[in-house]
């Protein structure tokens, strides 16, 4: 069933691109998070229609994202829906410099969800555990990560393009893995589902992070990303033979939030319409 | 001086002449696993086999007793002959008694045999435990290292006994290093004669699957696992080890592989599967096990293969291909 669904909508130019990418997966096309190299094809194939047609994304900057080895690709996160990090995934598997495995980050609710837990992770997502993340930075994997998690994604329309408050926890992970950071900036997102209010205990009762009240429906927002200069931290926990301390990390997550900053403003200033 | 026939030259080349001054006992000897691993060191060791369900026929030169683990015949095997290391592979199963006999037999008879080795002055144990131990949960990161909580008791009373004789191994372990205790918790073993859950669901013509649930599992070849206890109990290097290889399959791409027929169980509400495998009361499909064919447990074994520089030798398509062919 699965390769005849890939035989009608993978096209063989988009396999073999796809195939440049340096992602080692096991003898039945497994990796350890639930990545599937034939599943991940038809995922690409189906969500660059939308890409292209529905969300039109000029995404600029790829040639930033490093070919091989650990990186952290570091994003503000908008929108209700993980939209955000599914059109970054398809532009780092579609960059035409040097295509790379996207390895979204994701609420940890979604492995409860029939079907979706188990397409997500075979697409690449996994859930957002710090164990996770380390140790697909140890074998060399692109990490999508979201600081403002659902801070940001569940925010209010009113307060689009404002960052909300980072977790320090990525910036740790690069240190010691001494992975670059590749910041984001992503701008359309937000305006895809505006959402006017969050009914929280509706939210408690279901045991999900927000409910937003919004329309039903997804709008069609041209959605520019930018893919920044790569930010190097190196090892610094041990320099100078002491433990860095969390201001001192504080401080070095503002320097990327600043960067997302620039970036969100350039792709705002690029932006001609909404739509 | 008398010349060899032929045929006893024969046997002569296939054993190896090791001098077998250690002597070791191997407990569950009527499991597939256990069978494998006398096989391979049975060259090297003189072996003791015993079982608690059976005794088990295992030739003229490996001495098998049927015996409980807390019972005297227990102590009477140690003071007969003096074990240099002991092989702790026997478990009472789910589906052989109820949860405080296996408490009994599983828990308590490994203190008793921990007790026995300290008093006859034996110096190495290797445990075997499952992957079981880590549980399977909606939260569970992948590549659990061996420092990952053991959550299965959190989630089936069921599988207390396993978590505690793990706890067990560990506070003797710690309290008495002499006894150089190795602890291995393997991803599922498959194979020839292997008559545990997954395996008898991979061996059915019709295996049930959760509906909108396939998670990822690991599979080793008893053969192979036989041949990683072997490897651990020669370097004697103690410690707590997952046994698993670096390759992975999703649970209903294992069915494919292995030629089996899907049946879906509706997955939700959550506790349906559950009532559903209590209904069916059937072995391959316990109620304790519902969430590992809902949830990934995906362990990390390169502790294991970094230490001991093992690998294992078979892939997945050769142990599906075993289950293909006895359908």
């Amino acid at each position: 069933m699965r390769k005849l669904i890939k035989s009608l909508v993978v096209s063989k130019d988009l396999e073999s691109h796809i195939d440049k990418m340096p992602k080692e997966v096991g003898s039945l096309g497994y990796d350890a998070w639930g990545f599937n190299s034939d599943i991940n094809k038809i995922g690409v194939a189906l969500f660059k229609q939308l890409y292209d047609h529905y969300f039109r994304v000029e995404a600029d900057g790829l040639e930033n994202i490093p070919k091989d080895g650990p990186c952290l690709i570091i994003a503000n996160h908008s929108g209700q829906l993980p939209l955000d990090g599914t059109l970054i995934g398809i532009a780092m598997e579609m960059n035409p410099h040097s295509p790379r495995a996207p390895r979204a980050m994701i609420e940890r609710f979604f492995p409860t969800v029939p079907f979706l837990g188990n397409f997500l992770n075979s697409v690449g997502a996994v859930i957002g555990d710090p164990l996770n993340c380390a140790k697909m930075l140890e074998r060399g994997e692109a990490v999508i990560v979201f600081p403002e998690g659902i801070r940001g994604s569940g925010k209010l329309y009113s307060k689009r393009y404002q960052l909300q408050r980072f977790g320090n926890g990525f910036m740790h992970l690069a240190m010691k893995y001494n992975a670059p950071i590749i910041p984001v900036g992503v701008v359309g997102c937000e305006e895809t589902i505006p959402a006017i209010a969050n009914i929280k205990p509706l939210a408690k009762l279901l045991h999900v992070p927000y409910v937003p009240i919004a329309l039903p429906f997804i709008f069609p927002a041209k959605v520019h990303l930018n893919f920044g200069k790569p930010i190097h931290f190196g090892n610094q926990a041990l320099e100078n033979g002491r433990e860095i301390t969390e201001q001192e990390v504080t401080k070095q997550v503002e320097q990327v939030k600043s960067a997302i900053r620039g970036l969100i403003n350039k792709g705002l200033a690029e932006r001609k319409r909404i739509f | 001086m008398t010349t060899k026939s032929k045929k006893e030259l024969d046997v002569a080349k296939t054993t190896p002449s090791i001098d077998q001054t250690k002597q070791i006992l191997i407990t569950g000897a009527g499991g597939a696993l256990a069978q494998h691993v006398i096989s391979v060191l049975k060259r090297e060791y003189r072996i003791v086999a015993v079982d608690f369900r059976r005794r088990v026929e295992l030739g003229e030169d490996i001495p098998s007793y049927k015996v409980d683990f807390n019972k005297r015949g227990f102590e009477d095997i140690f003071r007969t002959y003096e074990f240099d290391g002991v092989l702790h592979l026997g478990r009472m199963g789910l589906h052989e008694a109820n949860r405080t006999r296996r408490y009994n037999m599983n828990v308590l008879g490994t203190q008793k045999l921990f007790n026995l080795c300290l008093k006859y002055n034996v110096h190495q144990v290797l445990v075997l435990s499952t992957h079981h131990v880590y549980g399977a949960d909606a939260y569970n990161p992948a590549l659990l290292d061996e420092t990952f909580p053991l959550k299965a008791s959190e989630l089936t009373q069921d599988l207390v006994d396993s978590v505690e004789l793990e706890n067990l191994s560990t506070i003797y372990k710690w309290k008495h290093p002499d006894l150089h205790i190795t602890i291995l918790r393997p991803c599922n073993i498959v194979g020839p004669g292997v008559r545990n859950t997954i395996s008898m669901l991979l061996s059915q013509k019709y295996a049930p699957i959760l509906f909108g649930f396939s998670p990822l599992m690991q599979f080793i070849h008893v053969e192979d696992m036989a041949e990683a206890i072997a490897t651990a109990f020669r370097q004697n290097l103690p410690g707590i080890y997952n046994v698993a290889p670096d390759d992975w399959v999703a649970y209903q791409d294992a069915l494919v592989e292995c030629g089996c027929n899907r049946l879906p169980i509706l997955s939700l509400p959550p506790s349906l599967p559950k009532l559903v495998a209590k209904f069916m009361n059937t072995r391959s499909f316990p109620e304790y096990l519902v969430n590992y064919f809902k949830y990934p447990v995906i362990i990390d074994g390169s502790l294991f293969r970094e230490s001991f520089k093992w690998k294992p030798g078979r892939s997945l398509e050769e142990i599906f291909s075993y289950y293909r062919e006895i359908k």
